[in-house]
């Protein structure tokens, strides 16, 4: 598990190797947000009146809200008014079947190593695939079907399973929420929704993998997942981006409802284009993710490897709700360059004996920052409620910093919170010891440091866990020392 | 195969080595012994390439090649092992994926071929006989949660596994119990070879009851005070360090009392 493999080599040596772009027709919108947009992309999606409706009064709470200073990472205020809301990639014509995807979107898929056709076949894995706002395949629909699971695109839910959209979509994350989650319920393009019925362990590990490809599109997906009483569900998210110049915003929202003895996992590997070494270029990764354990017996888990992106904000987090239900957070984030990052998450315990863990790895190297910011809040009702975080940051360069900002909250006498922190420098004796065993630096750099992560690859699906490893090394390249 | 001359290294400000003087051929056994703080280990890490000391003066010709200049992976790859006095530990680093990226570096810079991981097992499994260690030491992390004797141990199984030619072992007997003591000498003997060369730094006479070395030299203060062959160390063991020779410090540690 803990191979590096000698595939570092060959992939220490490519830059940023996602930065292409695909030439598609795109279908546009106006750049730039009022109303009549927000009426512009409902119609496009030809959407019912009660969508459109949510969209507008998340617009009209949205234009009240100011951006927060308090995380810990700097950027230029963004122009809400140079962004485009709205971009789908034009099909040649309805898709029945894999073979009539776009060839040059298939081509795209080929190059990024996820060709559609090649998951179908070999892996079991389900793919949704988002390219700018709209999916244009999905695959393995029958096989979910005939377990009762449904896993489409936001749109598609909304003309299909409109009553399961309107009974959950802001359940978890109301778009009151914060300015971003506020931003994405006004102007939210698409993105996946999937429902596992009652009893129903899904059949495959579903697959999004979210693609940023016209230039200067926001992306505002919208992902809900509900598992009904004792279903089970574990959810991949992978992602990539063509290089470019300008920041990019991305504000999506996550929503996990896991209803009684209901399971959710949720794993991402994020490596958007994490800008150059200046910091030039670059998305702004500003996600609002957030599970809700509404059952008793029921279980969110989040793993997260954060590698892109020029700057990452984002704390997934967990409302324990229903009595016994476990919220888990697993988190390596890497910075280098000139990267940033504030993460962390939110466990809110409000059920009795519910119990959360929390395990963060912070990488930090060149320039790069590091925040780790995690709530742990124990309401009056969270009756012997436990917590466990452990948060550690690995410094890898004299230039870089890690920054820990632990906030607990406890309200119920038996509630019982541990908190385990350390920060080390990259040690110059471990390194040494691979060294002198033969190892070159950057192999035992690497080596070190997927070890320090070993905790939270573990809970990562198989073929994931590989890519993370590889990921990490690539990440690393160049900015030890 | 090594020829140290007056080598002069410090670190923090400090002069630590100051002027050693060692020579050392192929299929020889060297003891260095001497009171704690004298330098010992600071001389093997300057061997092996540890950056945190600065040579300020003299030379180290190892098969003709200048040390010195050479990375470690470099050193090491040139046969240069260094069994360390305390061993580091590597969290979630396996200790066969380690043992395995080590060989195959090894060989991959000595232009052989890299071992798949059914054959490295097989010559692990062999190796790991001679220190008598079995295959759970494997699944564990890199010294990890190690007893003293087992991180001793994992030197030895390393050190058989990477076949070097000059062999460093630093206190690799102390802190060990008898059995220990038994199986550590009896993986450093199989070892020894007409083309391969060791210095072994030890506290300890019983040691050198197993491995009797050809020279035995005493380091005092940075230097190299005294040598003398097998019966040196006996001789130690009588009468203690004190009264040897130039000592920067006082310390008249008696031999086995150390660390
Ligand atoms: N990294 C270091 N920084 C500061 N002092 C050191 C360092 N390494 C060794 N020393 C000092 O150098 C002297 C020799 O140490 P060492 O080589 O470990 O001796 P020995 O192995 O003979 O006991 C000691 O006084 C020790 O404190
Ligand atoms: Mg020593």
């Amino acid at each position: 598990m803990t191979q590096v493999s000698s595939d570092v080599r060959e992939l220490a040596s490519r830059e940023y190797q996602y930065g292409f772009e695909t030439v598609v027709e795109s279908d546009a919108v106006p750049r730039g947000l009022d109303e009549d947009v927000i009426r512009l992309i409902s119609a496009k999606k030809n959407e019912p009146d009660w969508m459109l409706e949510w969209r507008l009064r998340s617009y009209r709470h949205w234009v009240t809200l100011e951006e927060p200073t308090w995380q810990n990472v700097k950027y230029d205020p963004i122009d809400y008014q140079d962004v485009i809301y709205y971009s789908a990639p034009k099909p040649k014509k309805k898709l029945a079947s894999m073979d009539e995807v776009d060839p040059e979107l298939r081509a795209m898929f080929d190059k990024l190593g996820i060709s559609l056709a090649e998951q179908e076949r070999l892996s079991g894995v389900a793919v949704d695939a988002i390219v700018d706002s709209v999916s244009v395949a999905t695959t393995f629909k029958k096989r979910l079907a005939d377990a009762g699971v449904i896993f489409c695109s936001f749109s598609e839910a909304v003309q299909n399973h409109p009553e399961l959209v309107q009974k959950y979509l802001g359940s978890v994350v109301p778009y009151r929420d914060n300015i971003f989650a506020a931003l994405n319920s006004a102007v939210f393009t698409d993105g996946s929704f999937c429902y596992v019925p009652k009893g129903v362990r899904c059949p495959m590990e579903l697959s999004t993998y979210f693609r940023i490809n016209a230039a200067d599109t926001g992306q505002f997906e919208r992902t809900l997942i509900v598992a009904d009483e004792g279903a089970y569900v574990s959810y991949l998210e992978g992602c990539t981006a063509p290089k470019r110049d300008k920041n990019q915003l991305h504000a999506a929202v996550v929503e996990l409802v896991a209803l009684e003895d209901a399971t959710i996992k949720y794993s991402t590997v994020q490596n958007w284009y994490p800008g150059d070494a200046e910091g030039r270029g670059g998305i702004y990764n500003f996600v609002t993710k957030r599970g809700k354990c509404a059952g008793a017996r029921s279980k969110i888990s989040w793993t997260q490897v954060e590698t892109g992106s020029a700057i990452t904000w984002k704390y997934p987090g967990v409302v324990l709700q229903g009595d016994d239900s476990v919220g888990e957070f697993y988190s390596v984030a890497l910075t280098a360059n000139r990267q940033q990052a504030d993460t962390g998450t939110k466990m809110v315990h409000i059920g009795k004996n519910t119990r959360s863990t929390i395990v963060s790895k912070g990488i930090s190297a060149g320039h790069g920052q590091n925040t780790y910011r995690g709530l742990v809040k124990m309401l009056r009702s969270a009756k012997g409620a436990r917590n466990h975080t452990q948060c550690d940051s690995l410094l890898l360069s004299r230039d870089c910093g890690a920054h820990t900002f632990p906030y607990i909250e406890v309200k119920h006498p038996t509630a019982r919170v541990e908190h385990e922190a350390s920060t080390s420098k990259i040690g110059e004796e471990q390194l040494f010891y691979c060294r002198q065993r033969g190892i070159p630096e950057e192999e035992a750099t690497s080596m070190i440091v997927n070890g320090f992560c070993r905790e939270v690859f573990k809970e990562l699906p198989m073929e994931f866990a590989v890519e993370a490893q590889k990921l990490l090394s690539v990440s690393l390249e160049g900015s030890v020392g | 195969m090594l020829k140290i001359e007056d080598l002069h290294a410090r670190t923090e400000g400090k002069e630590i080595l100051r002027g050693v003087d060692l020579e050392v051929a192929a299929g020889e056994v060297h003891a260095i012994m001497g009171p704690n703080g004298s330098g010992k280990s600071t001389l093997a890490n300057v061997l092996a390439g540890r950056d945190e000391y600065e040579v300020t003066r003299g030379s180290v010709l190892y098969e003709g090649r200048d040390l010195l200049s050479m990375e470690p992976e470099e050193r090491a790859v040139a046969g240069v092992f260094l069994a360390f006095q305390h061993p580091v530990e590597i969290p979630g680093v396996g200790n066969l994926y380690f043992l395995r990226t080590a060989v195959n570096s090894v060989r991959r810079a000595r232009g052989q071929s890299e071992l798949d991981p059914m054959s490295f097992l097989s010559f692990s499994d062999e190796r790991m006989k001679l220190v008598e260690m079995d295959r759970s030491f494997m699944s564990r992390s890199v010294n990890e949660g190690f007893s003293g004797g087992e991180k001793k141990r994992n030197e030895i199984l390393q050190m058989a596994m990477l076949e070097p030619k000059l062999a460093i072992l630093d206190e690799t007997d102390s802190g060990l119990d008898i059995d220990a003591l038994r199986v550590v000498a009896e993986g450093v003997t199989a070892l020894r070879s007409p083309d391969r060369a060791m210095v072994v730094i030890t506290h300890h006479q019983r040691l050198l009851d197993y491995i009797v070395p050809d020279r035995v030299h005493v380091m005092s203060a940075g230097r190299i005070v005294r040598s003398g062959d097998a019966s040196l160390a006996k001789e130690l063991e009588a009468n203690g360090y004190g009264g040897l020779g130039p000592s920067g410090d006082d310390q008249a540690v008696a031999v086995g009392a150390g660390r």
